[in-house]
């Protein structure tokens, strides 16, 4: 059976695809047959960040209308063996994510593969839910800033109540903090909140902290999942945090500002 | 500082929850003379009770055709005995739409509160966490205990007794209790304890960083919680119709 994980936020922009694309490419680099699914149909977007745009035939609306298997419809990425992106439609209506469609496509993944990665639209409406419901484990994308904060807050309501394992009264869905666009200087001179803060408010475990880095924008730029990018302090960060998600004990890096970060960065060389 | 509304605004009226016993005319079927005359008959039996009263119809229990139902004529039937029709209770669909053409308030059946009447009601239950709602099984009002966080747009109700809260209630969620509110993490949320006017309900919390604190009705908001205990574990009582917060270690 593979582990189904939604990356979640409920506000948009604050990295839900790009930790979508790092965490599966992350997962796969270490022998895991992982697929990466995009649910933000009509603003598709994973197939930009994980370069295989040009190779999009047939998409996830399609093989649950039936129009298309699942075979034709998985990418294959030709950097990291092992990872199959299933892209969104840009063409039709999130509505045409049905329930029980969806459940066949992820029952039909869980057979092959060891990790089902779901990229959720922002949000909470229906393409958020339809994300969500079949998770086993959650990864909420916060930013260090107040309203994604409450965000994140509503959608691990959401997964205490509307998951299909809150329905059916099984384990709660493992939920599990990333905090993104991380900015320790900011949050020295009080313009950010704290890793403590938001770790206070949410109360729920901490995957990682990812730094914020010009190296995360010029990755997605180029198609290029920020995490194979490893010399840098973003894809660090994310190797760090698919380490943990395999239950790793990692030290946790990037979050102390000033003096620290300062001197370690000129060491590194940017 | 105790004052309820010390924002230092003159308002020109506040909202208070009210609980005041009706009336309730249970209605068989409706026929303009049947009425009036049933009516007239009540009167004269206790004339000085009659006067000026509130007035709800009961439809629960109404067997005629929806089409004889005239709230018009009822309503001014009602007001030549100086009785003021209010509002109806119960009711299907189209009854209720006569009801509210005639300007009539609606209140819920006795076995209504679920039914679609009150799509906000269902909503809210549906998210709320699904925790086991451990119920302490003596005493006539158990506590609903919740264990899990309340998170943001999630709301707890307790129609009888009091919440207790494990963790935190977070920013935009909201919990109401007929009695106490316990909180044994922080109070990010709005709670409201005596709902259903109990003056002596309570509110205690671990720290005090509500959106909303009421009780039976008396309300305050953040803004003019700021100064008095903020960040620190207290209970909020009802004194004189004035709510005070003070500090859990004095207490």
């Amino acid at each position: 059976m593979a582990r189904i994980i939604v990356v979640t936020s409920g506000k948009g922009g604050v990295g839900k695809t790009t930790t979508s694309a790092s965490i599966s490419t992350g997962l796969a680099k270490r022998g895991h047959k992982t697929v990466v699914i995009d649910f933000d149909v009509g603003l598709r977007n994973l197939d930009l960040i994980m370069n295989c745009e040009r190779r999009v035939v047939y998409d996830f609306v399609n093989v649950i209308q039936g129009e298309a298997t699942l075979n034709q419809a998985l990418i294959r990425d030709k950097r990291v063996e092992s990872l199959y992106i299933l892209p969104a439609s840009q063409t039709r209506e999130k509505e045409a994510l049905t329930k029980e469609g969806v459940e066949k496509v992820i029952n039909e993944l869980s057979d092959t593969f060891d990790y089902i990665v779901c990229d959720s639209p922002a949000g909470i409406e229906h393409g958020a839910l339809m994300a969500l419901y079949y998770a086993d484990e959650a990864i909420v994308v916060t930013n260090p800033e107040v309203s994604s904060v409450r965000d994140s807050d509503r959608i691990l309501g959401i997964l205490q109540s509307k998951s299909r394992r809150a329905e059916m009264g099984q384990d709660p869905v493992r939920e599990h903090l990333l905090l993104t666009r991380y900015n320790p200087d900011r949050v020295e001179k009080g313009e950010m909140l704290s890793v403590a803060d938001v770790e206070e408010i949410l109360a729920i475990p901490l995957l990682g902290v990812i730094p914020e880095s010009q190296v995360v924008l010029n990755s997605s730029n180029q198609g290029m999942p920020v995490i194979l990018e490893e010399q840098s302090d973003a894809g660090q960060a994310y190797d760090d945090a698919v380490g943990r998600l395999l239950g790793e004990e990692r030290e946790h890096r990037f979050m102390t500002a000033q003096k620290k970060g300062f001197f370690s960065r000129m060491f590194k060389g940017g | 500082m105790t004052d309820t509304a010390s924002t230092g605004l003159a308002h020109s009226f506040q909202l208070k929850s009210a609980n005041v016993s009706l009336t309730a005319l249970e209605l068989y079927y409706f026929d303009q003379d049947d009425f009036e005359n049933a009516l007239r008959e009540k009167i004269n039996q206790a004339p000085g009770f009659f006067r000026d009263i509130p007035l709800i119809i009961s439809l629960e229990k109404y067997e005629g055709i929806d089409s004889e139902l005239d709230f018009f004529k009822i309503i001014g039937t009602c007001r030549r005995h100086q009785i003021h029709v209010i509002g109806v209770r119960g009711g299907n669909d189209d009854q209720r739409r006569l009801a509210r053409g005639a300007a009539l308030a609606l209140l819920p059946g006795s076995g209504q509160r679920e039914k679609p009447a009150e799509p906000e009601a269902e909503q809210s239950q549906e998210e709320s966490p699904q925790t086991p709602e451990a119920a302490t099984s003596d005493g006539p009002a158990p506590a609903k205990i919740i264990s899990q966080p309340v998170r943001s747009g999630q709301q707890i109700h307790a129609p009888e007794g009091d919440i207790v809260v494990l963790g935190p209630v977070q920013a935009g969620a909201e919990i109401l209790a007929a009695g106490n509110i316990h909180v044994y993490g922080p109070l990010r949320g709005r709670a409201l304890a005596g709902i259903h006017g109990n003056e002596a309900a309570r509110i205690f919390c671990q720290s005090l960083e509500a959106e909303l604190v009421s009780v039976a009705g008396h309300y305050k908001i953040s803004e003019d919680l700021q100064d008095n205990g903020w960040k620190s574990a207290v209970q909020i009582q009802l004194r004189d119709d004035l709510l005070v917060v003070t500090p859990l270690n004095k207490a």
